[in-house]
C-alpha cells in the first residue's frame, strides 16, 4: 500500500497547560493522495486546530504530523510548501490579482517571464481570466475567494488546506462554489483537505469526512456511508436531519434488536453500538425513511406507530410534516417526517395517522 | 438655540486668532524696510529675507536642522516601526512597561532628557556631535511613529501575515512585502511628526550641539541675545513655512491612508 500523503500520529494539542483540556484530544489521521477530505464538525470540536497544526500555524503539544514520510510538526509554515485558503480570503489588498497570485512564485524567485505564463494559468483555472490588473477590492466574494485559491495552488503544493473558505459567501454562490471546488479537485487530481461546520457542503465535496466532536474523529468515511451507516449516535444526530426516539433495548433477534420505546411502541432497529437487553439505547431515523398514512388507531397495522398530524409545511420539492407520537391525550415525543410533493393522501392536520418504516433503516445506539 | 450657536462660532474664533495671532504677528515683520521689532513698519522690503540667505549664521544652522531633522526622522521611523509592529504582533508579558517606556520621551520634560543625555552621551564621546544630536531627536520623535503605526496597524488584518507564510514568505518578507506597504502612510506620518519634533527642539540642543551643529531654533535663541536683527522674523518665517509644508503632507498622507483602507 502506498504511503499516504499526510499522516497524523499520536496528534495531541492542548491551549494553555494541559490539565485545562485538550482541543484535539487523540488524532491518528492518513489523508490519502488526491483525496478530497473534509474536517467536519461543531465549533470548538479540534478540526480547525488539525488544519492550522498541518498549515504551521498551531504546534501540537505531542505526536507527529507527516507530510510525504518527513516530520514537519516543528517546521515553520513558510518551509512545509502548503497551500492554504482563508475564510477570510486574506488577499493583498496592495497588490493587483496578478500579483497575488504570483506572489507564492515571487517568493520562490520564479523568474518573471515563467511567473507571468503560470499565474495566466491559474486564473484560468479559477475562470477569472483577465481580471489580473484588478485590485481585490473591486472583486465580489466569489472571485475574491476563487484568487485566493488560485493563489494557493499556483506554486503546485503536494495539499492545499480549506478553512470554511465558503463561510461568508451567500448560499447561491456557496453552492455553486462546491461544485467548482469539487470539479477543479478532480480535474487536477488535488489533494485536499477542507474544513467546514456545514453537513451538506461536506455530503457534496467529500471524498471522506470525518466527524470531529470534542477533539475525536467521530467517524471517518465516504459521505454515503457517513450518512447511512452512522458509526454512532453523535453522527446520526450532526449529519442530517434525524428523528431520535429514546427507549430499551429488550432482545437481540438475527441482525436486528426489539427495543420499547418510551413513548409506549416495541419496534426493531439495526444495533450499531447498542449495548445488551436491559440497557438504555435511542432508535434513530431519517425524515425520508418515514411512511405515512392517514389510519384511525383500531386500523393500525403489525409494527405500525400512531401518530397525530402537527403541521404540515410545503418546501417544494417535499413536504415537511411534524408529527406528535401517540394517538391518545398525552403526546409523547415528535417526529418530523419529509415526504415528496404528491405522494399520497395526508392526514388532516389534528387527525390520525399511522407511521411505518423498514427495521433495517432504523439504527440502535448507545447512549 | 441662535445665540447660543453664535457665541460657539465667535469663542472658536477666538481660539484660532489667539493660535495664530504670534505667526500673524511675526510675518509683516519680517516683511519690514526698517531695522527695528516695532509697528508701523516703515516700509516693505525683503531685506531680511537676503540677509537670511546670504549669511554665514543662519544658512549653516537651517542646514543643519533639515540634516538633523531628516536622520532623526529616519532612525525614529524604522525603530518606532518596528517597536509597534512588535507590540501589537507579540502578547508578551511586560507588554505595556515596554509601550510605556516607549512613550516616555513624550511626557518627560525635556530639560530632564537634556541633562540625561549630557552625562550620558560625555562619555561615549557623542556629545557635540551630530550623531549624539541625531539619536537624541530621534528619542523624542519615536513615540509619535509608535503611536501613528499602531493606529495604521489597527486597519491592518493579520490574517493576511499567515497567508503570506502560507504562500511561502519567511516573516521579514511578509513584513517587507505585505505588512510594510499597507501601513506607510502611518510611518511616513510618524516620521514627518518626528522631523517637525527635531525641527522645533530647542533644549536638548542647547545641551548638546556643539558650535558645528547649532540648529535654527538654537541659533534664533542666540541671535535674540546676541544681536536683535530683523532677520530672526525671517528665520522664523522659514520655520513657519516648514511647518506648514510638514502639516500639509501629513493631511496629505491622513487623506491617502483613509482612501486605501476601503
Amino acid at each position: 500500500m502506498a504511503e499516504p500523503l499526510v499522516r497524523f500520529e499520536g496528534v495531541r494539542k492542548a491551549y494553555g497547560p494541559a490539565a485545562s483540556g485538550y482541543a484535539v484530544r487523540q488524532l491518528d489521521l492518513a489523508v490519502e493522495r488526491g483525496e478530497l477530505l473534509t474536517l467536519l464538525g461543531p465549533s470548538g470540536s479540534g478540526k480547525t486546530t488539525t488544519l492550522m497544526m498541518l498549515a504551521g500555524f498551531e504546534l501540537p503539544s505531542e505526536g507527529r504530523i507527516l507530510l510525504e514520510g518527513r516530520d514537519i510538526a516543528r517546521l515553520p509554515p513558510h518551509k512545509r510548501g502548503i497551500g492554504v485558503v482563508f475564510q477570510s480570503y486574506a488577499l493583498f489588498p496592495h497588490m493587483s490579482v496578478a500579483e497575488n497570485v504570483g506572489f507564492p512564485l515571487e517568493v520562490r524567485g520564479v523568474p518573471k517571464a515563467e511567473r507571468a505564463g503560470r499565474v495566466a494559468k491559474a486564473l484560468a483555472m479559477v475562470r477569472l481570466e483577465g481580471f489580473d490588473e484588478r485590485r481585490p477590492a473591486q472583486l465580489s466574494g466569489g472571485q475574491q475567494q476563487r484568487i485566493a485559491l488560485a493563489r494557493a495552488m499556483v506554486f503546485e503544493p503536494p495539499i492545499v488546506l480549506l478553512d470554511e473558505p465558503l463561510g461568508a459567501l451567500d448560499k447561491a454562490l456557496r453552492e455553486e462554489m462546491q461544485y467548482e471546488i469539487r470539479a477543479l479537485h478532480q480535474r487536477l487530481g488535488l489533494t485536499m483537505m477542507y474544513v467546514t461546520h456545514d453537513q451538506a457542503e461536506a455530503l457534496t465535496l467529500s471524498d471522506r469526512i470525518a466527524v470531529f466532536e470534542g477533539g475525536l474523529i467521530r467517524q471517518l468515511a465516504p459521505p454515503r456511508e457517513i450518512y447511512e451507516r452512522p458509526a454512532n449516535a453523535f453522527v446520526a444526530g450532526f449529519v442530517g436531519e434525524n428523528n431520535r426516539l429514546p427507549g430499551k433495548v429488550l432482545a437481540a433477534e438475527d441482525d436486528l434488536v426489539r427495543v420499547a420505546l418510551d413513548c409506549g411502541p416495541e419496534v426493531s432497529a439495526r444495533p450499531v453500538d447498542c449495548g445488551p437487553p436491559g440497557s438504555r439505547c435511542c432508535v434513530t431515523i431519517r425524515p425520508e425513511r418515514i411512511a405515512v398514512a392517514p389510519v384511525a388507531p383500531e386500523d393500525l397495522g403489525e409494527g405500525a406507530l400512531a401518530a397525530r398530524l402537527q403541521e404540515a409545511i410545503f418546501q417544494g420539492d417535499h413536504v415537511r410534516l411534524r408529527l406528535s407520537l401517540g394517538q391518545g391525550e398525552e403526546a409523547r415525543g415528535e417526529v418530523l417526517v419529509k415526504r415528496p410533493v404528491g405522494g399520497g393522501q395526508l392526514p388532516g392536520i389534528g387527525g390520525p395517522a399511522a407511521l411505518a418504516w423498514e427495521a433495517a433503516h432504523a439504527l440502535a445506539f448507545a447512549v | 438655540m441662535r445665540p447660543a450657536r453664535i457665541l460657539l462660532w465667535a469663542f472658536g474664533l477666538l481660539a484660532l486668532l489667539f493660535l495664530v495671532a504670534p505667526v500673524l504677528a511675526v510675518l509683516p515683520l519680517s516683511f519690514s524696510a526698517g531695522a527695528f521689532l516695532s509697528y508701523p513698519l516703515p516700509g516693505l522690503s525683503l531685506r531680511w529675507y537676503a540677509d537670511f540667505w546670504t549669511s554665514n549664521f543662519w544658512l549653516p544652522a537651517l542646514w543643519n536642522s533639515l540634516r538633523i531633522g531628516a536622520g532623526a526622522a529616519l532612525l525614529a521611523g524604522t525603530f518606532g516601526t518596528l517597536a509597534a509592529f512588535g507590540l501589537w504582533r507579540a502578547r508578551f508579558p511586560g507588554r505595556t512597561l515596554v509601550l510605556a517606556v516607549a512613550m516616555a520621551p513624550m511626557v518627560v520634560p525635556a530639560i530632564v532628557v537634556a541633562v540625561a543625555l549630557l552625562l550620558a552621551f560625555g562619555p561615549l564621546g557623542l556629545s557635540n556631535s551630530f550623531t549624539g544630536l541625531v539619536l537624541a531627536h530621534a528619542t523624542l520623535g519615536m513615540p509619535f511613529v509608535v503611536v501613528t503605526v499602531l493606529a495604521a496597524l489597527e486597519q491592518f488584518d493579520p490574517v493576511q501575515l499567515r497567508a503570506a507564510a502560507a504562500c511561502g514568505a519567511s516573516p521579514v518578507r511578509a513584513f517587507r512585502r505585505v505588512c510594510l506597504p499597507q501601513i506607510l502612510p502611518g510611518v511616513a506620518a510618524g516620521a514627518l511628526f518626528a522631523f517637525a519634533t527635531s525641527l522645533d527642539e530647542v533644549t536638548i540642543t542647547l545641551f548638546l550641539a556643539g558650535p558645528a551643529q547649532r540648529t535654527l531654533p538654537r541659533q534664533m535663541f542666540s541671535g535674540l541675545n546676541d544681536q536683535l536683527s530683523l532677520t530672526i522674523m525671517a528665520a522664523a518665517m522659514v520655520m513657519v513655512l516648514l511647518s506648514v509644508l510638514l502639516l500639509l503632507a501629513v493631511t496629505l498622507l491622513r487623506r491617502r491612508g483613509n482612501t486605501s483602507s476601503r
